[in-house]
């Protein structure tokens, strides 16, 4: 009864797009497959050709896909069928959450880098000049013209290219905190009043240069690392958008259509179909089926839901067609207590103190404390008059400009994010990378993250194959989880004609004038004591029955398998002298089965989100700092309260958004590369911080001394940022082969957990 | 030295003309995809129908 309706269900995309001023209508989509510059015309000239199409034009670094039609002549489900048939997944963006932000904030950063950029070169032209004339014979009126065009420009470039570093620092002293902006801010002003006083006096040094050329290394450096972090988010948008965020809402007129979650309100009715995820909470109000929870409590076992049962997003229909009533997502009640426990976890988390601002604190007295007693010394002690002895001071501020401080972490952390990055690992914090270095203690939820999201065939070895074979192309009529992973491990490409589906029970056709049936071991009449028997053999394994004729079914077992490659990361984590342990919220008898394969001695099973927190605690108590990997609602408040955490991009959402970092792929071995990497990058930022220390060792007396002039703090400058950006990029070294080990997943995962959509149905 | 009377406003001419074709490409969205700026030279399937009369240069497709 279900079968025609699904068909009917249009996507209601206009919901997505956005009208311009000059009557066309624009669409971002996020666009999966594209790996070459191949795809990029192919997509571009496909859809260019149709009628209506005004622009098409492919982002091959995001890869993102800008359209714009007529309304009228072209309509968006045209286009989207058309990428389709080219062989590219689409998804439009919901507008509703995209962040322009974000894109303004990056745009600002690289104006201000712009402008003083301008300024350096150009102030830098009149200041060689200078510093030629000096040493020749430059007529000090010249020396006093330059100088003044010189500051003509410093004064209006600092004034617009330093304003991020002035914002930041405003926010930190209001709030009576210090940060590297602080430091930098007072260097900037003072250096710039110094130099238009000297320039008053006629001096044969002014710092102009100096100024300016400190603003341009700085914005280079936090540009850098902004556009890294836009990267890491855009993909994750991608994937978002990919997993199609939407729901088949129900219309009162009885139309179906499918829009996206943001149109969704609390009240509405949707349609969930079988082998489709729900994608909001809400009671069943009509309609029963199967769901398969384990996203969310990590329980393997399948739950039957009738009307008045509850439902929640991120959760799998394996059988019938759901009607569900809306429910706003406070009131659910799992989802009242996961969200409670999250909030109290992010609170309790103690405040991680970055290296970068421990750095800051320590820095800024020591700087201003030594420019005082240089300004003492020489006014007291020496003797030289005030303003002598406050250009000597001052030319140890600007000596000490925090260049390379500044640029210690953020390079070593730009570096590191792309480096994970390729390897699949998108961060969402920048100090991640110092919270992964210094774990010790790894634990895993088991249900997601340590097995796959789809199940594996068990007993494929016992099964003739050309029977395997027969099964597998009646399994492409189903929609159902099990029936699709038996198709995939066949060699069956097309399903036969007419198919007959009972909603939660199996599929029958008649092929070659013999009767076949798919499905519950029940429903094809399987013997008990058959079942039994493989159960025996196979504990908590899920059976699919299939029946040709009167023979006797063939039953397949399934179980939701290990990832590939998990028994490989949990040795090698213990090779790094990690403690491992699994919490789990399934039975004790699956978790028990899978620690026992994995070699991991500590696990809990039976777990719920308070009880994973409290294990944490524990740990915590204990001294250990804890990587959580997980990927279940339920887990989400131990991923928030844990040191760090990381989770698989099949996760739910709000699992995601607790994470310090997202990891792509079928396999664990993210988390290894992550670990190795944060632990690398914790000693490149040591290093760092090391070397500008021993820079400052000894530029400081230089300056104290008052032999500090333009030009060397020119060269002190730009040496010791290129050294702190060149140790920085040697964490690249050695790094080539898990790059292009784990490149190409970077797109393929989404499509992991839902059903194909190309699965053909009666 | 009286040459510095031109030499500077040229110089900071420059300059600013530099800056001004930055804020332009930076507003025109030249920034917004390095990677497939690099491939969209190599495209060359805007040329392909621009004269039906001409010799193909050796390409079988047309």
């Amino acid at each position: 009864m279900n079968a025609p309706r699904m068909t009917t269900v249009d996507r209601d995309w206009n919901a997505f797009a956005t009208p311009r001023t000059d009557g066309t209508v624009h669409m971002d989509l996020a666009v999966e497959g594209i790996t070459c510059a191949a795809c990029m015309s192919t997509i571009e000239r496909g859809l260019r050709t149709l009628p209506g199409v005004t622009e098409a034009r492919v982002n091959l670094t995001t890869h993102r896909l800008a359209l714009g039609w007529k309304p009228g002549e072209a309509e968006a489900g045209t286009l989207i069928r058309r990428l389709e048939k080219l062989g590219y997944r689409a998804h439009p963006f919901d507008p509703g959450r995209r962040s322009a932000e974000e894109e303004a904030e990056a745009k600002e950063l690289l104006r201000c880098m712009g402008v003083s950029g301008f300024g350096a070169m150009n102030i830098m032209l009149l200041s060689v000049s200078v510093w030629a004339g000096n040493v020749t014979d430059i007529d000090p009126a010249t020396r006093d013209l330059f100088h003044w065009i010189s500051a003509l420009i410093a004064f209006p470039v600092v004034a617009y290219s330093a304003r991020p570093f002035f914002r930041s620092a405003g926010r930190a002293l209001r709030a009576f905190r210090t940060n590297m902006d602080v430091p930098i801010s007072i260097g900037v002003v003072l250096t710039l009043g110094l130099s238009i006083f000297e320039t008053l006096r006629s001096a044969e040094h002014a710092f102009f240069d100096s100024v300016v050329m400190l603003l341009f290394f700085l914005l280079t450096g936090r540009f850098l690392d902004h556009n890294m972090r836009r990267r890491t988010r855009s993909v994750a948008e991608n994937v978002a958008a990919l997993r199609v965020e939407s729901a088949a809402k129900i219309l009162p007129d009885g139309q179906i259509r499918d829009v996206p979650l943001s149109k969704v309100d609390p009240g509405d009715l949707v349609l969930v179909r079988p082998g489709e995820r729900v994608s909001v909470d809400g009671v069943v109000e009509d309609g029963s089926s199967d769901i398969d929870q384990s996203l969310v409590t990590g329980e393997t076992t399948l739950v039957g839901v009738g009307v008045g049962a509850r439902v929640y997003a991120g959760t799998l229909n394996v059988g019938g067609l759901l009607r569900v009533r809306v429910t706003a997502a406070t009131e659910g009640t799992l989802l009242d207590e996961v969200n409670t426990l999250l909030e109290s976890a992010a609170q309790a988390k103690s405040k991680y103190m970055r290296l970068a601002d421990r750095a800051a604190s320590a820095y800024a007295p020591v700087v201003h404390a030594s420019a005082l007693l240089t300004f003492l010394g020489w006014w007291l002690i020496l003797g030289l008059g005030v303003a002598d002895s406050l250009v000597i001071a001052v030319s140890v501020l600007i000596i000490t400009c925090p260049c390379a401080l500044a640029l210690a972490i953020p390079t070593v952390q730009v570096v590191a994010s792309g480096v994970l990055f390729k390897a699949g690992v998108l961060l969402h914090s920048g100090d991640a990378i110092e919270r992964l270095a210094a774990v010790d203690t790894v634990v895993f939820d088991k249900t997601g993250t340590l097995t796959l999201p789809e199940p594996r065939l068990l007993n494929g070895d016992d099964v003739d194959p050309d029977r395997l074979d027969r099964a597998g192309r009646l399994a492409r009529a189903s929609r159902h989880p099990l029936g699709q992973a038996l198709a995939e491990v066949t060699r069956a490409v097309a399903p036969p004609m007419e198919v007959r589906e009972e909603p939660g029970r199996g599929i029958e056709t008649a092929l070659d004038g013999q009767f076949e049936r798919l499905g519950s071991p029940a429903f094809c009449g399987t013997d008990p004591a058959a079942v039994a028997a493989l159960l025996a053999r196979f504990p908590g394994a899920s059976l699919v029955a299939h029946r040709v004729g009167d023979e006797a079914p063939v039953l397949f077992a399934f179980e939701q398998g290990l990832r590939r490659d998990a028994r490989e990361v949990v040795d090698r984590l213990k090779a790094m002298g990690l403690a491992v342990e699994i919490l789990s919220g399934d039975r004790e008898a699956a978790v028990a089965d899978v620690a026992a394969t994995l070699g991991v001695a500590r696990f809990a099973a039976g777990l719920g989100p308070t009880d994973k927190i409290a294990r944490l605690e524990t740990l915590k108590a204990d001294g250990r700092r804890v990587l959580m990997v997980g990927d279940g609602l339920n887990d989400a408040p131990a991923l928030a309260s844990a040191h760090v955490s990381l989770s698989p991009v099949t996760a739910v959402h709000l699992s995601q958004a607790a994470a310090d970092a997202v990891f792509l792929g079928d396999r664990l071995a993210p988390v290894v590369a992550a670990l190795g990497m944060a632990r690398r990058a914790r000693t490149a930022m040591v290093q760092n911080l090391w070397l500008s220390v021993i820079y400052n060792l000894i530029a400081v007396p230089v300056a104290v001394a008052g032999w500090v002039t333009p030009l060397i703090a020119a060269l002190a400058m730009s040496g010791s940022s290129v050294i702190v950006t060149l140790n920085a990029l040697r964490l690249r070294l050695g790094t080539g082969a898990t790059a292009a080990d784990h490149a190409p997943v970077a797109t393929d995962p989404t499509a992991a957990p839902m059903p194909a959509p190309g699965v053909v149905r009666t | 030295m009286d040459v510095l009377i031109f030499l500077i406003p040229i110089a900071l001419g420059l300059g600013l003309l530099g800056l001004f074709a930055f804020m332009w490409s930076l507003k025109a969205g030249q920034y917004e995809d390095l990677e497939g700026a690099g491939w969209r030279i190599l495209d060359d399937s805007d040329l392909q129908d621009r004269r039906p009369g001409e010799p193909t240069d050796g390409r079988a497709d047309r």
